[in-house]
Formats: C-alpha cells, sequence, structure tokens
C-alpha cells in the first residue's frame, strides 16, 4: 500500500510555478490521508484570492504525481479556503481543464503562462549561480564560455537542467551554461545586463516567495511554518 | 510635513482608502474575503504597536483617518484612490462620491482620483465625464481585477481602454494609476502582467501611467517597462511596509527602481488604512540602502527621498510645495533607463 511518505515525496515534485518551490516547502500542503488506494491531500495558499490560473495549476499537477504512483487509483486533492476552491476542486476531480473550470472566461489552457514561468524560474536560478560563480572567483567574461557540466553542483544547478529540459532547450553537459529564457546562449557583450536583469528576475521571486510564506503565517497563525509529519 | 536633522520634506500620500468592509456592507463571501486578506497584509507587514483590531479595520471613523494622516502622519496631500468593487460591497468599497464628500470637506489637504470602467463601453462615457466635471478630476484609479457581471477583468490595451484614455486626454485626467490583482480576462493569462500597460503608455505619451505597487509581484516586468516608457512611474504602495518587516528586500527595491527607473519618477504612499504613514514616513528618512549591497545598487541620497516622498506627486498633480523644501534639479538619469543598453 502506498503510504504517506510516499504521497509526500511526490508532493516535492509538484511546484507552485510562479515561486518555484515545492508545495510541501511552502507550506501548503495541510493533509494527506492514505485508504487503501485512495488517497485524499488538502491545500491551502496564502490567500483567499491568489490567482485562481496558478492554483489550478498546483491542484492538477498535484493529482497528476500523486496518481502516477503504484497502487494508487483515484486522487482527490482538496483546495480549500479559497475563493476558486469549488470550481478548481470538482473541474481537476474529473480531469477537466482550465477552460473548463471557468467556462466563459478563459481562452486557452494553462501551457503559456507556465512557460513564461519556467523560463523567470530558469532565468532567477541562473543569476544565483552567476553570483556563486563570481564569488568563488570566476572572472565575468568567463561566464559566458561555460559549460552546462561546469556548474557549481546543488539545488540551483539540478533545477537549471530540469527547466531547461521542461522547456526544450538543450540541458547536454556540454551545452552552454547560461542562456536566455528561450533558449539562446549568453554572449559576451550581454553580459552586465543580463546579470543585472536576471538577478532583478530573482530578487522579485525571492521576495514574493517571502511574502507568501509570511501571509500563510499570519493567515493560520503559524509560528514556523509546519510540515506534515511523514 | 516631516523634519529631521533640520531637513524639512513634503509629504505627499499617494494612495489613501476611506472604506466601509464591515460586515454590513459585504455583499458575499468575496467581500469577506477581501477585506480579510488586505487584513492580512497589514497584520503581517506591520509593527505590533500599530496593528489594528479587525472590527476597526473593516471600518474607521473620518475623524481617525484625518487624525492618522494629517495630525501624526506627516502628510501634506493625500490622494484617494477610489476602489469600487462592487460585486463585493453593496455601497462599493469606497467610491469616488465617498472620497469626494471628505474632498470638500477638506480641499486643501485631499485629492480624489476617479474610476472607468471600459466594460461600460459607449454608455459609460458620458457619465465617466460627469464624473470627472463634477469631481475636478486630474487622476484615475483603474483596478484591473474588478468583476463586472461574467467578466473578471480587463486589460489597458483594448479598444474601449483606448476610448476612455482618449476622454481621460481630452478632459485633461493626466495622471493613470494603474492597479493590477488576481483576476484578468482571459483567466488563463498572468493577471499581473503589467505589458498592456506598456502599450497604452506609448499610445498616450501625454498620460502618466503610475502602476501601483511598482508592479509587484512582478516587479521585473514593471522595471522593463517603465525603462522604455519616460511616462510610467511606480507608486511605493504595499513596497513600503517592507521598511520594517524585510528591510534587506526593501533595499532592493528601492536600489533596483532607482537603477532601472531613477528618483523621478518612483512615488510615497500608504495605502492607508492597511498601513499608517508615520511610521512609513519615519523609517523612509532614516533608511539607507544596506552596506552590502552599495557596491551594486549604491547609496539613497535626502533629494532623492525627499522626491519619492512628496515632490514627484507634487508634480503630476500640481500641487504648491514650498519654497524650502523643494530640491535643485539635476540632470542625472537612472542607468537601466539609457535605452542604447536595452537588451
Amino acid at each position: 500500500m502506498t503510504t504517506v511518505a510516499e504521497v509526500l515525496d511526490a508532493l516535492e515534485g509538484v511546484r507552485d510555478p510562479e515561486l518555484d518551490q515545492t508545495l510541501v516547502e511552502l507550506g501548503f500542503v495541510t493533509d494527506v490521508a492514505v485508504d487503501g488506494p485512495s488517497v485524499a491531500v488538502r491545500l491551502r495558499l496564502p490567500t483567499y484570492f491568489c490567482a485562481p490560473n496558478f492554483a489550478y495549476l498546483m491542484v492538477a499537477d498535484a493529482r497528476r504525481v500523486v496518481e502516477s504512483l503504484d497502487g494508487v487509483e483515484e486522487a482527490r486533492i482538496a483546495l480549500e479556503d479559497h475563493f476558486t476552491a469549488e470550481e478548481i476542486n470538482e473541474a481537476v476531480g474529473r480531469d477537466a481543464g482550465f477552460a473548463e473550470a471557468f467556462p466563459g472566461e478563459a481562452q486557452a489552457e494553462l501551457d503559456d503562462l507556465r512557460v513564461l514561468f519556467q523560463r523567470k524560474a530558469l532565468t532567477a536560478r541562473q543569476a544565483r549561480l552567476c553570483d556563486a560563480l563570481l564569488a568563488a572567483g570566476r572572472a565575468e567574461e568567463e561566464l559566458a564560455t561555460l559549460r552546462l557540466r561546469e556548474l557549481p553542483p546543488g539545488a540551483d544547478a539540478d533545477r537549471c537542467r530540469q527547466l531547461r529540459r521542461e522547456l526544450g532547450l538543450g540541458a547536454d553537459g556540454e551545452d552552454p551554461a547560461f542562456v536566455t529564457g528561450d533558449g539562446i546562449p549568453l554572449a559576451g557583450p550581454d553580459l552586465p545586463r543580463f546579470l543585472r536583469f536576471s538577478r532583478l528576475v530573482a530578487r522579485s521571486l525571492e521576495g514574493n516567495a517571502g511574502l507568501c510564506r509570511g501571509l500563510l503565517e499570519t493567515r493560520y497563525d503559524l509560528k514556523e511554518p509546519e510540515e506534515v509529519a511523514r | 510635513m516631516y523634519e529631521k536633522n533640520g531637513r524639512k520634506y513634503f509629504v505627499v500620500d499617494g494612495h489613501v482608502h476611506f472604506w466601509d468592509a464591515s460586515p454590513e456592507n459585504q455583499a458575499n463571501k468575496y467581500g469577506e474575503g477581501f477585506i480579510n486578506c488586505f487584513y492580512d497584509y497589514h497584520r503581517n507587514l506591520s509593527p505590533e504597536e500599530y496593528v489594528w483590531p479587525l472590527k476597526k479595520f473593516q471600518k474607521y471613523s473620518e475623524e481617525e483617518f484625518m487624525h492618522d494622516l494629517f495630525e501624526i502622519g506627516y502628510v501634506d496631500k493625500a490622494i484617494f484612490q477610489p476602489t469600487y468593487l462592487r460585486d463585493f460591497y453593496t455601497k462599493g468599497f469606497n467610491t469616488t462620491e465617498d472620497n469626494g464628500a471628505l474632498v470638500r470637506k477638506h480641499p486643501d489637504k485631499l485629492i480624489t482620483n476617479g474610476a472607468f470602467d471600459p466594460r461600460n463601453g459607449e454608455e459609460g462615457l458620458a457619465p465617466f465625464e460627469a464624473l470627472v466635471k463634477e469631481w475636478g478630476l486630474k487622476g484615475v484609479k483603474l483596478y484591473t481585477a474588478e468583476w463586472f457581471g461574467a467578466s473578471k477583468g480587463w486589460k489597458l490595451n483594448e479598444y474601449w481602454s483606448y476610448r476612455y484614455l482618449e476622454k481621460c486626454e481630452e478632459l485633461g485626467v493626466k495622471n493613470i494609476h494603474v492597479h493590477k490583482g488576481p483576476t484578468i480576462w482571459p483567466l488563463n493569462r498572468d493577471a499581473f502582467d503589467v505589458h498592456d500597460v506598456d502599450h497604452a503608455a506609448s499610445h498616450f505619451p501625454e498620460l502618466n501611467f503610475i502602476i501601483e505597487h511598482c508592479g509587484l509581484p512582478r516587479l521585473e516586468d514593471f522595471c522593463w517597462i517603465a525603462t522604455q516608457e519616460p511616462n510610467v512611474f511606480g507608486g511605493l504602495a504595499v513596497v513600503m511596509p517592507f521598511i520594517h518587516s524585510r528591510p534587506k528586500y526593501f533595499g532592493q527595491v528601492v536600489g533596483e527602481l532607482l537603477y532601472w527607473i531613477g528618483e523621478d519618477r518612483v512615488t510615497f504612499a500608504s495605502d492607508y488604512a492597511i498601513w499608517r504613514p508615520d511610521w512609513l514616513v519615519e523609517k523612509f528618512v532614516d533608511f539607507q540602502i544596506p552596506e552590502d549591497m552599495q557596491s551594486e545598487l549604491g547609496t539613497i541620497s535626502d533629494d532623492q527621498k525627499a522626491k519619492i516622498l512628496g515632490l514627484n506627486l507634487a508634480r503630476l498633480y500640481d500641487i504648491e510645495v514650498p519654497a524650502e523644501m523643494q530640491v535643485k534639479e539635476t540632470e542625472e538619469q537612472a542607468i537601466g533607463s539609457d535605452p542604447v543598453s536595452v537588451a
């Protein structure tokens, strides 16, 4: 039988697309219940009015990863305390897309939105990697010549490779280490501007994540962000 | 006016509210959810001693409003940004008329902006013109996440938005405050995206577009478009309180704003009653970019603070500023706004 820990491990693969952090680390997962082949997950968000498109993606992604576990036949994901919780839970529960969840309000599914934020996430991760390389003594001009395999190992490098695969950009060790959001290798003359803007994106994402954590703590009166016991 | 170390700062609060979110005025669960969301921002980002009970936060008196802004808040002029939210609140959250009534009592201290909704189409143009004339409006506050029947929002770069902006131009309503929220039409798009403002700002170079919250949570998109459009400004509502709760982040944001768009296009706001201007002004005048960021982000001078706290908005709203509180003009340009180097 599937265990709660396995479900949580699977949920580690689901991110808030806007913040590029996992639902588990953000404290959005409040409960996991396993009953034979049936799994129920409860989710919460920092505010009642968090954007419905991102909320939908998190619920749909959560269902997908939990249902893909061996031994799971049904995954029910319940988003709670959100102004469109009913619409989202209902639609995801019957495998309906976003446009079906909000009839008349959407023109398409959320693929473009996801790509947009994967690009932002890639940019932000690269900014941190560039800064780590510069701090370790690399010269700025060198950054444009580095290969992907030369990135300092760690979460940012792993996530960069993952994002590049998801975006369909080259993720081979010999591919250039740093690319723009649409995959163009970084060229030397663009470097100062690239670094400056990438840092801004990184600060923006980190700032938003910090605010979301703070609002969640306030909303649910948490002293420390809680984690579901494994 | 705020005075520190012998220097006097003229203070214009560019974003204040006199709202009614009491349970009697809440039309549904959305009205309740909306004010609770504001309240969490208030509780999360305010120093503890400035946190109000929920009941007072839902509805405060005119006396409290005037006291907090003008008796203890150092504010010389405050600008109302009406937010109608008629789908959430029976009488609206705060309308031009509600605000206008206070302006008539305190014309030396208060300014009200108005609002339009392009989804009113042709039928809405004449009432909008009447609103502008009745209240002598120089600005509008546009909330693009406002619900309207089945629609959950709108964009600036659409036909009817342009028709209303043309009307603004014609009537001398030159300050367009844009506030993004969590919903938009179509709902599959990023509701916080500010690129529609980019289009509108290039189409209407004579209008000023003040993007509230400096585009947060899309600071990067805001900075990007502001570098390209000289008539795009950043309003510091919601950014300001981070000065207390997350000073490092606040330093980053202010440093980025000065780098990308410069000291002449950033404007102070408390977003009262979410935050009170007194502690925001006090902390801002004492603020400096943290030392470990200065090599990249530079520092902020008293002249720059004076512009941000009041002089920039005074310029946009033709507010007279005493000579002793003016700043000698410089030719300095934001580095990031150099159009040649934009990648």
